[in-house]
């Protein structure tokens, strides 16, 4: 029984493995409009370095304020070195660069490190924030390696194509940060199997008992930031070769920010949770941000939801319901689910109206007062449409409280048959 | 006193600011020995395990483990040197299965460090061994539950199983059957005296009747000092100890 359970695992997890595959190969076949061939590059990077962030985050219990500082110097390095490879000095191929970015990362993170993982908890993370203050400050001083303002650019088609790839046609350009990508996954999997990986854990759990079964969790947490460091630095090196300029916010606060959003939106209790982060960052970013000129705030707004209502991320929400379908108890949640999603959608049209009201009155109030939102014209000068705005909002809150302790309500009578069917099943 | 004593400290003293906890504690531990150490509330009885164990460094004295010298050392590298504990209040990693919390245990005493780059599935010493302490605490029916998702006594008996896997020497139990109802503990000192068998064994215990059926010998720690040790019979005849300590607790019925 446990035998075959164990082969049905893994031959689950292979087939992972291998849709996981195919559709890096075969997505740029599917999406083929420039806007989604940037997208899906800029995903790529982004699955990498959330998930080198979750090594710290989900895995080691380590909250950083200053991921970006690996990344970025892994960004650096390469355009430096992109420049060195087009300027003939330095004979490597293309390909590899993204390397010089992991060895970067991974330097910086051996030379910071040291002091960051001393400690655990809120020094911790108070030590990352002044680190990742520290490079973004130096950055700013030292133009000569950072480029100021302009940042650094360099033309990613240098030195010897090979088999014919230049990297100048973004496909090309895809496939290698699909490959880095692939390899990082797979490696970054890898490491959560081995002693280390699970030694991390534990230091997450209850650092003090780690010490008395004979490590040095000090040490564990240095060589998991060095390994987080080296995958930044690897996403960092794609990133330079992806959009060919450096500029200093890619070590910034914001961008180590992003990281550990992103991080938590996708789920850092799951493996999988900050690939999806990933590709939810470049979504936000990307499309949100040509949607509305207010996304940041929505950005806030569904961060500070989501630490609420499911501080598991997205990850723990598919895998929590993935148990309640398995058990063919999901139909006992149609009813919650649909109160959930009513109320949900009149209480965000709601919030979102006000929203793109104030944001109206803000910057186009000049020119009209009118403003057309989601087949609606609301008038911002008006204080009826004003009031009835409100009036809504408020009310959608009310009712989707309601809902949300209705749906919590059944969601626990589901959850407790589920444990105790498996406890029967088991006992049997 | 033929062999080397496996403990030995010598005028060990503790403060806390001002307060001195341990007032020079010397005590000398013979191989495979089982010492219960008793005392009242605020003796200082879990402070002398946390100096041993490395917890707390002692303000002064020594303390030697297998001859060598440990005070003020850190946790793991006495526990590298086979010295382990366990804690009154359970201290196991919640968020990882029974197998895993076994299984993190016995790593470092495997030799299998920091290892990066071996497959925790492929360690087969460390994989069986952590099977063998499941069932050795009679825990192999819950490998896969979480250790939060344990009942009080489960977890106690993980602690036990954790303390005992990584294969050290020297084990310090800290109050391990605090909690348990009678009926528990008379089952718990059982599964304790299985499986620490041929270990030198230091234990803090409140339970008068767990004292003297499980220990060679008995030291009284009094504030901060230690006033007897020695064997059950003569500690239970000795007057100091009656009048400081097991008079008073008779009477209140123990």
């Amino acid at each position: 029984m446990l035998e075959s359970n164990r082969l049905s695992t893994s031959h689950f997890e292979k087939f992972v493995w291998l849709g996981f595959a195919l559709v890096l190969l075969v997505a740029p076949w599917v999406f083929t409009s420039n806007l989604s061939m940037t997208m899906m590059s800029q995903m790529g990077i982004a699955i990498i370095a959330c998930l080198s962030y979750n090594v710290l985050l989900g895995q080691g219990g380590m909250l950083s304020f200053g991921h970006a500082v690996y990344s970025g110097m892994g960004s650096y390095l390469t355009i430096h070195a992109l420049n060195a490879v087009g300027a003939g000095t330095l004979p490597i191929p293309v390909s590899l660069l993204p390397l010089i970015g992991g060895i970067a990362g991974m330097g910086f993170a051996v030379l910071l490190g040291f002091v960051t993982t001393r400690k655990s908890g809120t020094t911790f993370s108070m030590i990352t924030l002044g680190m990742a203050e520290l490079v973004f400050a130096m950055s700013l001083m030292f133009s000569e390696f950072f480029g100021g303002e302009a940042g650094v650019s360099a033309n990613r088609v240098a030195g010897q194509a090979f088999l014919g790839i230049t990297y100048g046609p973004q496909r090309q350009v895809y496939y290698l940060i699909a490959v880095y990508t692939f390899i990082s996954v797979g490696l970054l999997y890898a490491l959560t199997q081995t002693p280390l990986g699970r030694i991390l854990n534990a230091v997450r759990d209850n650092p003090e008992r780690v010490e008395f079964v004979g490590y040095n969790t000090q040490m564990v947490r240095y060589r998991a930031f060095i390994i987080a460091g080296f995958f930044a630095g690897i996403a960092g090196g794609l990133g330079a070769l992806n959009f060919e300029i450096v500029t200093a916010e890619v070590v910034g606060p914001a961008r180590s920010g992003a990281y550990l959003l992103f991080t938590f939106l996708g789920g850092a209790t799951f493996f999988f949770g900050p690939v999806l982060g990933g590709v939810l960052m470049v979504l936000a970013f990307v499309l949100l941000s040509e949607i509305t000129k207010a996304w940041l705030l929505y950005l806030g707004l569904i961060f500070l939801f989501m630490v609420v209502y499911a501080p598991g991320g997205f990850a723990a929400l598919i895998m929590t319901n993935l148990r309640v379908i398995k058990a063919g108890a999901f139909g006992r949640l149609n009813l919650a689910y649909a109160g959930l999603l009513v109320s949900g959608c009149v209480m965000f049209g709601g919030a979102s109206s006000l929203i793109e009201m104030i944001y109206h009155l803000q910057l186009n109030s000049s020119m009209d007062t009118q403003l057309a939102f989601a087949g609606m014209v609301l008038d911002t000068g008006s204080k009826v449409t004003w009031s009835v705005v409100i009036a809504i909002t408020a009310a959608a809150l009310l009712w989707f409280d309601w809902q949300r302790k209705f749906f919590i309500s059944q969601w626990e009578l589901v959850q407790t048959d589920i444990a105790q069917a498996s406890q029967s099943g088991s006992a049997s | 006193m033929s062999t080397s004593p496996s403990l030995v400290l010598n005028d060990v003293h503790k403060q806390f600011g001002k307060t001195e906890i341990i007032r020079g504690v010397n005590l000398s531990v013979q191989p495979g020995e089982r010492v219960a150490i008793i005392g009242p509330n605020g003796a200082g009885k879990s402070t002398l395990f946390n100096l041993i164990s490395g917890r707390f460094a002692p303000s002064s004295g020594s303390i030697h483990l297998h001859g060598q010298r440990i005070d003020g050392l850190k946790p793991f590298e006495i526990n590298r040197q086979g010295l382990s504990r366990s804690f009154q209040i359970t201290n196991i990693f919640p968020k990882l299965s029974v197998f895993e919390n076994l299984r993190c245990s016995v790593l470092w005493n495997l030799g299998h460090r920091y290892s990066f780059w071996s497959f925790l599935s492929q360690l087969n010493d460390a994989n069986a061994l952590a099977h063998e302490w499941m069932q050795r605490i009679h825990l192999d029916h819950k490998s896969q539950e979480l250790a939060m998702n344990l009942t009080y006594a489960e977890q106690r008996a993980l602690e036990i199983g954790i303390t005992m896997a990584g294969g050290a020497n020297v084990v310090l139990l800290d109050e391990p059957t605090a909690g348990m109802s009678t009926s528990e503990t008379s089952r718990f000192i059982h599964l304790i005296k299985e499986v620490t068998q041929g270990k030198t064994l230091l234990t803090v215990e409140h339970d008068m009747g767990v004292v003297f059926g499980l220990a060679d010998k008995i030291a009284v720690l009094v504030y901060g000092e230690i006033i007897a040790f020695d064997t059950p019979e003569k500690v239970r005849a000795n007057p100091r100890v009656q009048e400081a300590y097991l008079g008073s607790l008779e009477e209140q019925g123990h």
